[in-house]
């Protein structure tokens, strides 16, 4: 598995042991893109997380979840029973040559097993322990159980998206996990530096509904500076103007969707300025957005009246334009904007492809090659991407108990006759 | 003792994505240089909303507020070449990390890309956000998160069945790209220090955003699905969404995976007769009727305030929430209890709350701690005291414009 270039990666000398379910797949997996050998740790039979679809050819199976495909690869798999003593006994040893552990439980569950940060502190007083939960580790919700569409309502994202008249909405593919797991990365390797130049280690406590706070940006300053509540407004933008006008930002096509949004600045002049002269060159620019000066147009002053005028010849002429049309417009003219790109279209797009994005990756029990996102950055002097596949259920057990903990493969049966593994 | 004291970055960097990644490190005692112009501020302060009582100015942002607590802000016009590119460079050679958000090219233009720089700081780290990448046929396309979360596939996965497509308020992918680079920085620092070797990081927005989308673009591959919006809907769980509940624009939700869920929910609303029912008895045949399930689930919630009916359902066992709004944010027990908003005092602003990290370490306890500074606050103190500049040449710098 070309571990010669893992050996390069920026994390390469550092062990990770990950007890997450799909709230901190991600932490896991951005660490082991960088080159950390991370250990996914199951229960005897395999993470629930497993059966979570879509399926290799829609076939549901627990060596076949594209999502545990996804958001598992660059780890080792092995298997292990937390809720029997001689596990835990087990979990201990390999928390001593351990640089993290990163879990999501249940606040607690972890003390309860004698598995818990004291303990893990005082076996290894440089581990950082990682803990992921929906709300935190204390507080009065932090016993609260939630998967993806209750973290996206209590951190008020679903309160800006969807129209006025119905409910509020999520994003359709679960998001708020990959958030999750992002911001818990930024959290280890903080502590982790820390614990790099100080020798202390120490628990990082990360809460789902306060990493999701991010992905609205900045609404919620508008209720903090002015008392102004900023709420779902469909198809449409607000925030962007002192007078409160709304501006459209999803515009039909002939095949789709556009992403178009009036803005100020210099950035919106030239856009501005160089959609007008593309309508112009179909002759379909009416002379009210043609004598239009740019430069001392203020979006942050514009008024609802002013940005309908100009929308509205701007939606005659977006109908009658392809989303692949638009796209080569706003390169060719730096225009901003973009389209509403389906996954398709994502999976063909040349820049990717220029970039060698896609990484194929064998999954030789599938007789399959799948093409993965590769890595998340290019780094000048050290690579970053997938070194393997998310593993099958206990793939590493005699890799790891065996050539690395040093037990027998006697020892090895009869743990798993135990079931301990 | 904060977990990055000692650290020294520099931002060439506006809006969110550069700066975010800047404020990440600031929270945990890094010492973040934030260098604007006064011929041209950062973009938050001059084209973004909301201002401090709706009254426009450069230091009453509450966007830039949120994106720049615990920074110096030192001005420096990067067009006066080349005592500009000098003291750019200078400034450089101080620091550990500089962040670029700029569109590509624009750096080299300037003379201040990697190679450059690495002449006047070998062991550099610089992370160099952008759009779409530094490569490429479309590199040098200039672009906002909020476009390129469509372009990313986004929001063709927000909004209903039947509706057009929809954002999650702003520019969503950056605050992805802020986590991706902030991870991209603090391990190239620590590879740094036991090798010390720099890194440039070359971060697309784009692509660090694909990574949340990644069983969907397998699930093309493989099985040509193109996924699309589709409300609040789950393959996997039936009812699944938000409910109305008591009061003005009042939703609660809830997600019902097992059978053993459906079962504790029919317990919970006291069985009525319609959950008997052969189309409500499976999760399969829940899904087939799922738009009557859910009017019948949004007759039931519509009785209980959002809170009532949460406790009663997370009581049970059962995974539910109510929709937050932005002002209840604030007054969130829970992050309350987390201390999530530390309040401030802003001299244009007044009283603000700035952000907490969602993370806390616990040894290590993070910021906010200062408010985010004016355009030009340190000058003074960074350029003569930090970067040891004599009286003389400050004088000069400002004179000519550099130091604008």
């Amino acid at each position: 598995m070309a571990s010669e270039d893992k050996n390069k990666g920026l994390l390469a000398p550092f062990r990770v042991l990950d007890l997450t379910d799909e709230l901190g797949f991600l932490c896991g997996k951005i660490l082991g893109d960088l080159g950390a050998d991370v250990i996914k740790i199951e229960k005897p039979g395999g993470d629930p997380a497993r059966m979570i679809g879509p399926f290799y050819r829609d076939e549901p199976h627990v060596e076949k979840s594209l999502y545990w495909f996804g958001f598992n690869n660059n780890k080792r798999g092995i298997t292990l029973n937390l809720e029997s003593s001689r596990g835990q006994e087990l979990f201990r040893r390999l928390a001593t040559s351990a640089e993290f552990v990163i879990e999501s439980y249940m606040p607690g569950y972890l003390d309860r097993l004698g598995l818990g940060y004291t303990t893990l502190n005082q076996i290894n007083q440089r581990l950082i322990l990682t803990s992921i939960t929906p709300f935190g580790q204390t507080g009065p919700y932090s016993r609260f159980r939630a998967s993806d569409i209750e973290v996206m309502a209590m951190s008020g994202c679903m309160s800006l998206t969807g129209d006025p008249d119905r409910p509020p909405l999520r994003v359709s593919f679960p998001q708020s996990y990959q958030w999750t797991g992002s911001y818990a990365a930024v959290g280890t390797l903080t502590a982790h530096l820390y614990r790099q130049r100080s020798g202390i280690g120490q628990q990082v406590d990360v809460a789902a509904q306060a990493c999701l706070l991010w992905a609205f940006s900045h609404a919620h300053t508008f209720w903090d500076l002015n008392r102004h509540l900023e709420k779902r407004a469909g198809a449409y933008m607000t925030g962007r103007s002192i007078t409160g006008a709304r501006m459209r930002v999803f515009w039909p096509c002939k095949d789709g969707y556009l992403n178009f949004i009036i803005y100020g600045g210099e950035a919106g002049r030239k856009t501005n300025q160089a959609l007008v002269e593309w309508m112009d060159s179909k002759g379909r620019a009416p002379e009210s957005l043609k004598r239009k000066d740019w430069k001392s147009f203020n979006i942050a002053e514009v008024t609802q009246e002013e940005i309908d005028r100009m929308e509205e010849p701007i939606t005659r002429f977006f109908e009658g334009v392809t989303k692949r049309e638009f796209f080569e417009n706003v390169i060719r003219r730096e225009m901003l904007g973009y389209p509403v790109a389906t996954v398709e279209e994502i999976s063909s797009d040349p820049q990717l492809k220029a970039r060698d994005f896609w990484q194929e990756l064998a999954h030789p029990e599938l007789k399959a090659s799948l093409p993965y996102p590769g890595g998340f950055a290019k780094f000048s002097q050290a690579p970053c991407k997938i070194w393997r596949r998310a593993p099958l259920i206990g793939e590493h057990n005699e890799e790891v108990y065996c050539r690395e903990l040093g037990f027998k493969k006697d020892e090895l049966e009869k743990f798993k006759r135990e079931g301990v593994i | 003792m904060h977990a990055l004291e000692g650290i020294k970055v520099v931002e060439f960097a506006a809006y969110a994505a550069g700066p975010t990644v800047g404020k990440h490190l600031a929270d945990h005692g890094a010492t973040v240089v934030h260098l604007e112009s006064r011929s041209r501020p950062d973009g938050f302060r001059t084209h973004y909303p909301p201002y401090k009582d709706n009254i426009y100015g450069l230091n009453r942002s509450g966007l830039f507020a949120l994106c720049n607590n615990d920074k110096l802000d030192v001005t420096l016009n990067l067009k006066k070449a080349p005592r500009a590119t000098e003291l750019a460079k200078r400034i450089v050679a101080w620091s550990d990390v500089v962040i670029e958000n700029f569109s590509p090219g624009t750096m080299k233009r300037l003379g201040l890309d990697y190679e450059s720089l690495r002449k006047v700081k070998p062991d550099l780290i610089m992370l160099s956000s952008s759009n779409l990448g530094q490569t490429g046929p479309h590199a040098n396309h200039p672009g906002f998160g909020s476009q390129l979360s469509s372009l990313a596939g986004f929001t063709n996965l927000i909004g209903y069945a039947d509706g057009p497509p929809q954002m999650l308020y702003g520019p969503y992918i950056d605050y992805i790209a802020v986590a991706y680079g902030a991870v991209a920085i603090l391990a190239a620092l620590d590879h740094r220090d036991r090798t010390c070797n720099g890194q440039h990081i070359d971060l697309a927005q784009y692509e660090s955003g694909l990574q949340f989308l990644t069983p969907l673009l397998l699930d093309y591959k493989v099985n040509g699905r193109v996924g699309v919006r589709n409300g609040n809907r789950d393959p996997a769980a039936a009812p699944h969404g938000a409910y109305p509940c008591k009061g003005e624009d009042s939703w609660c939700v809830m997600s019902i995976f097992s059978e053993a869920e459906w079962q504790t929910l029919c317990r919970v609303m006291e069985n009525p007769a319609w959950t008997q029912e052969k189309r409500f008895a499976t999760l399969e045949a829940r899904k087939k009727h799922e738009d009557e399930l859910d009017g019948r689930i949004g007759q039931w919630t519509v009785q209980f305030t959002a809170r009532d009916l949460i406790d009663r359902l997370q009581d049970a066992g059962l995974r539910a929430g109510l929709v937050n709004t932005m002002r209840d944010l604030f007054s969130d027990p829970q992050l309350t209890h987390r201390t999530q908003w530390v309040e401030l005092e802003h001299p244009e602003i007044g009283q603000m709350h700035y952000q907490r990290p969602p993370f806390l370490l616990t040894k290590t306890p993070p910021g906010p701690r200062n408010r985010d500074p004016l355009l030009g606050e340190h000058n003074e103190v960074f350029y003569k005291e930090m970067l040891s500049l004599p009286e003389k040449d400050y004088r000069e710098l400002v004179e000519e414009g550099v130091i604008d």
